[in-house]
Order: structure tokens, then sequence, then C-alpha cells
């Protein structure tokens, strides 16, 4: 670990100094008549500080990045007497605060040097996000072909068994992402099919026939399901859900006898999804013109008519974009299929049977003690790999057609 | 118009049978919309129904209230001896029984039933009581001890004698003196603080479990989320909505955040377990990485908001701003900024209410761990933020894989408290948009 604490303070010290500094001798280089500065001594003073601050700062975060990566190569880039680290940093401080004050005059343009400081960082606080996502990536993908060099890439994708040997050195672990897949894509359909039709009719009725008042009462009260956390959600499949579908329908049809199955899981994440497909749905079909229906209504057609002729097939590419949305919501979604669906990984039609899926596989291999040199551990970051590819596919796809769609009427 | 009403084609004033269907149709799908609306109030209702009823028993503990004398030899004895809790178990033990004896409650209890009414977490008070003040020694004290979980169950309703029968951790005869002292007035069930205050405990003791170690942690995370998101949040925003120039690189970050945004959690938890804790070396379950995740989760849902109040601010302002010789940046840091500041407030609440109940990513950087120790918002050897802790959403987790159906109510008590504070921040959220929100 680099010893970078005392720098760091010391940086913030010099930098906090710099600006008073800066702004008095700004004031005296005007001898008290500010009319005759270009800039104003707080401008000087913010510059004296950012170039006193950010340098340094520059340096020891990617000196500290690059002894990580050296660290791992074995390489030692931070030196044994910390001493050097100090000059080297604080040196540059005490340079950047000395040059800066040199530079003060009363023909220097303070504010635009120093906006370009603040330029430097608006930029750098943009890249954070591009940074997750390489992050997300690379991290992923070093360690996804870390676990095809253990694992057969063919027997992962194509494989229809999943069984883990938990003694974590046997090579007959059987890591196959079918009934994995079969299970996430039964559990999301279900999901969907609850979710789509009621939030739809939901978000119709809101925007199109619904009384102010009603609408003041029952949106909010649908977007309250949408702030609740998934915890809660899978509290609810586990405790409720689960054993009232296993008592009413699962028993006495003799088609199991299991409290956490598909059905469980669906049902409740159809309930999450509700107010993202009806909120969705709501703006889109809002975004329909009004002419379009006075159309429609002027010739006579009643407003269900209207409805199902005319604006739902004119959202109707609106509509799909949110029901993709949800779709990868649904996929991706991991506490209530942890607490809902079972741990069983199995291929099967029956809908209260226990099955799992991609997620809830993810936490049971990372939780614990795990051990990254084994394939049972580096799995999943290959079924993780898996699901960001497919969400993200699902996301660009729909946010394309829902851009696409709202151009169409602007 | 007597003569149209009558004439073949029908009647304007009664229904052919068309119109008939057609108005039918339009009811069926009047009824469809609003069936849709109540059967997703009904869910809401029953959810938290479901909760209210399975967790509110857990803001209500059971204790028995005793005299007991620890005479400073007993106390100078127990602490010598190597199972130091034990031995305040065995004097709590004989105490009670003394008491009851002497109350005349005993009844057909024997006294293994006596003894394992006390919850083995009451010797620990006891122990941390007189170790804080040593002054007390050798005097009567009336403690007030935490009942056994079947105990406290059992005035919940959780445990019946139904179900003591067939339970080998609870007798009959350790439910009617459990009857007996409370018309004594020895064991009260009341409002339970400690809920509130005590870390996790063990399997066996749910009666002892609290949330004081879970909410720190998440106080810590929301902490750390709210130094780095913000700012960074805000700054990006101001970047690509008031300077960036449209070409491919501003275009790659704006579809690159909006994916973000719907990026599954869970795979922001392999993010934070392969770049925080196997590459950085960050201290696992530690609430620094929890909050970095976080942060990284919640930076999307603030950008977009800060970007919508960004972009409600008239240009009239900007243009008044740069027609009196203000910079473009002053503009927007003078002006701009302040103006869109309720906005983005907004925003930051909404997405640290959502950061708060997030579990997934935690599960994956340990935040699963037993935590009994307060962790310290800094150590000497593990940095800021760096010592293990839990959060509450997590902790809610933990409680629901443990078999003993008194962490069920635990868990959907945790559930409450989380509600009350995401409501609490909504809240909050909705008070400023509407006392600071202008429409321009």
């Amino acid at each position: 670990m680099l010893p970078l604490t005392i720098p760091f303070l010391a940086t913030i010290g010099l930098a906090t100094l710099g600006y008073f500094l800066g702004r008095s001798r700004a004031i005296s280089v005007a001898g008290r008549d500010m009319r005759l500065l270009n800039a104003l001594p707080h401008q000087h003073g913010l510059n004296t500080c950012f170039s006193t601050l950010l340098p340094p700062l520059a340096v020891m975060l990617i000196w500290a990045l690059a002894a990580r990566i050296a660290s791992r190569k074995d390489v030692l880039l931070a030196p044994e007497n910390p001493t050097l680290v100090y000059i080297i940093l604080i040196g540059l401080a005490v340079a950047g605060l000395g040059l800066s004050m040199m530079r003060i005059s009363r023909d220097f343009r303070a504010r635009n040097a120093s906006e370009r400081w603040i330029m430097g960082l608006l930029i750098f606080a943009s890249t954070v996000a591009i940074l997750t996502t390489v992050g997300i990536v690379l991290s992923m993908v070093s360690e996804t072909l870390n676990f095809f060099g253990q694992h057969d890439w063919k027997a992962f994708f194509f494989g229809t068994t999943w069984s883990p040997s938990f003694s974590g050195r046997g090579g007959d672990s059987q890591l196959g992402i079918i009934p994995l897949l079969w299970g996430t894509l039964y559990i999301s359909f279900i999901a969907l099919a609850f979710a789509v039709p009621v939030g739809l009719f939901a978000a119709i009725y809101l925007s199109e026939y619904a009384s102010p008042r009603l609408r003041s009462i029952a949106k909010p009260m649908i977007e309250i399901l949408a702030g609740i956390p998934t915890i809660v959600y899978g509290l609810f499949a586990l405790l409720t859900v689960g054993p009232l579908l296993r008592d009413v329908f699962a028993e006495p049809m003799g088609l199991g006898d299991s409290a956490s199955s598909v059905m469980t899981a669906g049902l409740v994440m159809g309930v999450m999804l509700i107010p993202f497909v009806s909120s969705l749905s709501d703006d889109i079909i809002n975004a329909v013109p009004q002419s379009m229906r006075d159309g429609s209504l002027g010739l006579g057609a009643t407003p269900s008519e209207t409805i199902r002729q005319v604006v739902i097939p004119a959202a109707l590419p609106g509509i799909v974009g949110a029901v993709l949305l949800a779709a990868s919501r649904a996929i991706g979604e991991t506490m209530i299929v942890v607490l809902g669906a079972g741990a069983a990984a199995r291929l099967s039609l029956n809908p209260f049977e226990a099955m799992t899926t991609v997620t809830a596989k993810i936490v049971s291999q990372l939780t614990g003690d795990t051990d990254f040199a084994s394939p049972e551990t580096l799995v999943a970051f290959a079924l993780g790999l898996t699901l960001f590819v497919i969400t993200l596919g699902l996301n660009v796809l729909a946010l394309y057609i829902v851009r696409k769609y709202r151009e169409q009427y602007e | 118009m007597t003569d149209l009403s009558a004439s073949k084609s029908g009647s304007l004033l009664t229904e052919d049978k068309r119109t008939a269907k057609r108005n039918a149709a339009e009811k069926r799908f009047r009824a469809y919309g609003l069936g849709a609306i109540l059967l997703a109030c009904l869910m809401l209702v029953l959810l938290l129904i479901s909760i209210v009823t399975n967790g509110a028993s857990s803001f209500k503990q059971t204790y028995m209230a005793f005299p007991v004398t620890v005479s400073q030899e007993e106390f100078d004895a127990a602490e010598g001896s190597i199972l130091k809790t034990g031995a305040y178990n065995k004097m709590l033990q004989s105490a009670l029984m003394d008491y009851l004896v002497a109350n005349d409650l005993l009844g057909d209890a024997t006294e293994d039933d006596v003894k394992n009414m006390i919850s083995g977490e009451a010797a620990a008070d006891v122990r941390r009581m007189l170790l804080a003040n040593a002054d007390v020694i050798g005097t009567e004290i009336d403690f007030s001890l935490l009942a056994n979980g079947r105990i406290d169950g059992y005035f919940k309703g959780r445990v019946t004698r139904e179900t003591a029968a067939l339970d080998t951790k609870i007798t009959a005869a350790q439910l009617d003196l459990a009857d007996r002292m409370t018309e004594d007035g020895s064991m009260v069930t009341r409002f339970n603080w400690s809920f509130f205050t005590n870390p996790d405990a063990s399997v066996q003791r749910p009666e002892a479990a609290g949330l004081g170690v879970a909410i720190l942690g998440s106080l810590y995370m929301m902490a750390v989320v709210l130094c780095l998101a913000l700012p960074i949040g805000v700054a990006a925003s101001i970047y690509l909505e008031e300077f960036a120039k449209k070409n491919w690189v501003t275009d790659v970050i704006e579809v690159n955040i909006a994916n973000l945004a719907a990026v599954p959690s869970i795979v922001y938890g392999i993010l934070g377990l392969a770049i925080f804790i196997n590459f950085a070396e960050l201290h696992q379950s530690s609430p620094l990485v929890g909050g970095l995740v976080l942060t990284l989760m919640t930076l999307p849902t603030i950008i977009i908001s800060t970007r919508a109040s960004l972009k409600s601010i008239p240009p009239s302002i900007r243009d008044a701003a740069l027609g009196v010789g203000a910079s473009k940046m002053q503009s927007v840091f003078h002006h701009v900024l302040p103006l869109a500041a309720p906005g983005i407030l907004t925003g930051t609440i909404i997405g640290l209410a959502q950061a708060l109940g997030e579990t997934a990513p935690l599960l994956l950087i340990g935040m699963v761990a037993f935590v009994k120790e307060y962790p310290a918002a800094y150590s000497s050897e593990l940095g800021l933020f760096g010592e293990a802790s839990t959060a509450l959403p997590v902790q809610i987790f933990n409680w629901t894989t443990r078999s003993d159906p008194a962490f069920v109510e635990r868990a959907s008590g945790a559930i409450i408290t989380l509600l009350i504070f995401l409501l609490m921040m909504n809240a909050l959220a909705i008070f400023l948009r509407k006392k600071f929100e202008r429409r321009w």
C-alpha cells in the first residue's frame, strides 16, 4: 500500500493556503485598486488552489493504480522508504503553488485559467460512467476466460445439468447454463404475463378514463410498489405467496408440495413490475397526439374502440420497448428468486416446482468462502457476463425503439 | 324528428343490437382497466398487511424482572473463571429460583425448566452492567432480563401449547410458570428499544437479535454514497448538459449512462468483488466497499434526474448572466445550479432511498457476515469505514435464512423499520419538490 494519507492531507492543506496566498498577492499586485486587475482576486486564489491541489492528486491516483497492477505481477512500485513518495508528491504541490503564484500579475487571465481546471474536473466526473462499464466488462471477461481455461465452454453453454461439486477440488462438476436459463426465462415469462396486462390496463385507465381525483390517488399507490425494495418482495413470496399457492393450487392439484416455486417467484416479480410497465406505458400513451383520438371519436367510435384501434397501435412500438425493459429487469432480478424460487436447477414445465435462475446461482456461488482458483467460483463470472450481455442487448434494443418512437411524434 | 326515430334504421333513443354490443364492450373495457388498478392496489395492501402482521410483534419483547444480589466474592469468582458469562448465568438462575420459591410461584416446574427461562444473552447484559458500575455489587438490584425466545413467542402467539408439546426447547410447565409470573407482574412485555440498538445475535438467541449494527452500517454506506455520488453525478451532468459538444464521444457516454441505469444490480456486486476487493484489496464486508458499489449504482439515477432539472432551467437565465459579462462557467455555477438545486436534491434523495434498499450486490461483497461489534467509522489499521459491518436489507436476508420462526418475525420487523426509513426519505423528497419547485 502506498503511504498516501500524509501527502494527501498536506496537499489539501497547501491548496487551502494557496487560495488565500493567491488572493492576497493579487490584491497587493493591484496596489489595492481592483480595477487594474484582469481577474478578481477570488479567481486568482482559485487558480492557485487548483494548481496546487490537482496535479499531486492526479499523480496519486495514477500511481496508486499502477502500484496495484504492478504488485499483482510482483513488481514493487512503492518504495520501501515512504519519504521518497512524500518528497515527490509534496514537492509537486509546492511547485504548483510557486509557479501559479509567480504567474499572478495585473494582466493574468485567472478566470480562464481556473475554469480550465474546473472543466477538467467536470470531464473527469463524466468519464466515471464509462470507467464503470469498462470495469464491469474487464472484471467479468478476465475471470470468465479464466473459467473457460478450466472448464469446456461447450459444456457451459450447452450442458443441461447443473451440479457443482462442493468439495471444490473435483473435476466432476457439471456446470451447464441451460437449466438456469430455463428457470430465468420461465419465471420472467410468468412475471411478464402477469405484469404486462395489469400494468397496461392500469395505464390505459389512468390516462384515458380516470378522473383527476382517482388519478391523484391511484398513481402514487401504484408507484409505491416501485419504491419497495426487492428484499421485501422476496420475504412476501417466502412468507405469504409461496405457502398460499402451495395450499390452494399445488397440493390439491397434485403438482408438488414446494412453497418455493416458479409460480411464486413469477407472480411476486409480476407485482414488482406492474408500476414499471404502467408508468412507462402511461408516458407513451400520453405522447400519442390528442388529434388522433379526436379524429377517431369524431367518426363515432367509442372510447374503447379508439384506444384499441387508434391509440394502442400508435403507441405499440413504445409499449414494446417498455415490455423489453421490464423483461430485462425481470431477468436481472435477484432477491425475489433467491427467496421465492428455490435452489434446485431443473428443466421442467411444471410451474409449481422449485427451479433456480442465473442470478440466484451467482449469489450462491459467490457468497461464503470463495476460492478464486476453482471453476465452481469462477463460473459465477461467466454467468454474470451472460446475464450482462442478455440484459444489455434487451436494454439497447428497448432504448432504441423508445427513442425512435418518441421522435415520431415530436 | 318523430319520423326519423320511427324509421326502419332504428331509434336514437333505444339501442339497437349492434350499439348495445359496442356499449357493452366499452363497459367491459373500462371494468378491465379499473380491475387492473384495483388488483395493483390490492397487491400493495396484501404486501403491507403480510409484513405488518408478521413483524409488528418484533417491536415488543418479554422481560423478566426479579431481584439479584451479586456479592463481591461471587463477582470476583465469576471474573476469575474461564466461562465468565456461564458463571453469571448460574447466579441469575439461582436468583430466579429463589425468587420463585419465595413468592410461591414455582408450581410443578423443575429446576431445568426454570434455568431455561432466561435468555443466554441476559448473563452478558448483567456482566456488562456490573463492570460499568462496580458500586452496585453486594446490593440487591432489580434486573429486567430478556426471557427465552420461546417464552417471548408464547406471549406473541407464535408458540402455543400444541406446538410446545412437539418442541423440545419448551415445556408445558414453563408456559404455566410464565402465566403465573405474568399475573405476579414479574414477567412483562414492553416496547423493544433494544431491537434498534442491539447487534445481531446467535441462531439460538433470536430474542436478543437487533438492528443496531445494520442501521449503523447502512448509515455509513449512505454517507459514502452521498459524499461521492452527489458531487460526481452533478459534475458529470453539468458537463454533459451544459458544455459537451454533440459528437460521438458524448453520444457514447449518454447511451452508456442509460444502460448503466438498467444493468442488473447483481452485476454491480460482481464488479465490486472483482475490482474493489480482489484488485484494490479493500476490506471485505466493509461499509466503504458497500458504499462504493452503491455509488456506482446510484450515479446513473442521479445523473438522469440532475440533467432533467438542469434542462428545465430556461435559457433566458443563462443568457442574462452571459449578457452582463459572466463566463459560461460562472453562469452555470452562480445561476443555473442554485435554481436547479431542489430538483437535484429530490433526485439524490430518491437515489439514496433506492441504494438503502439494495441487497443483492451487498451479498457478494461479504456483508452477510455475522458482526457482533459496532463498526467504528475510522480505525487506524482498517482506515475510513473499513471495519466489518452489515446493512439493513442484508440483515433481513440473513434472518430469513435462519430456521427459528422467531427470526421471521425479526426480519419482518426489520422490513417495517426499513420501509419507515424509505417513507421518510421519500416524504422529504416530495416535501422539497412541493416547496421549492418552480414552473417556468
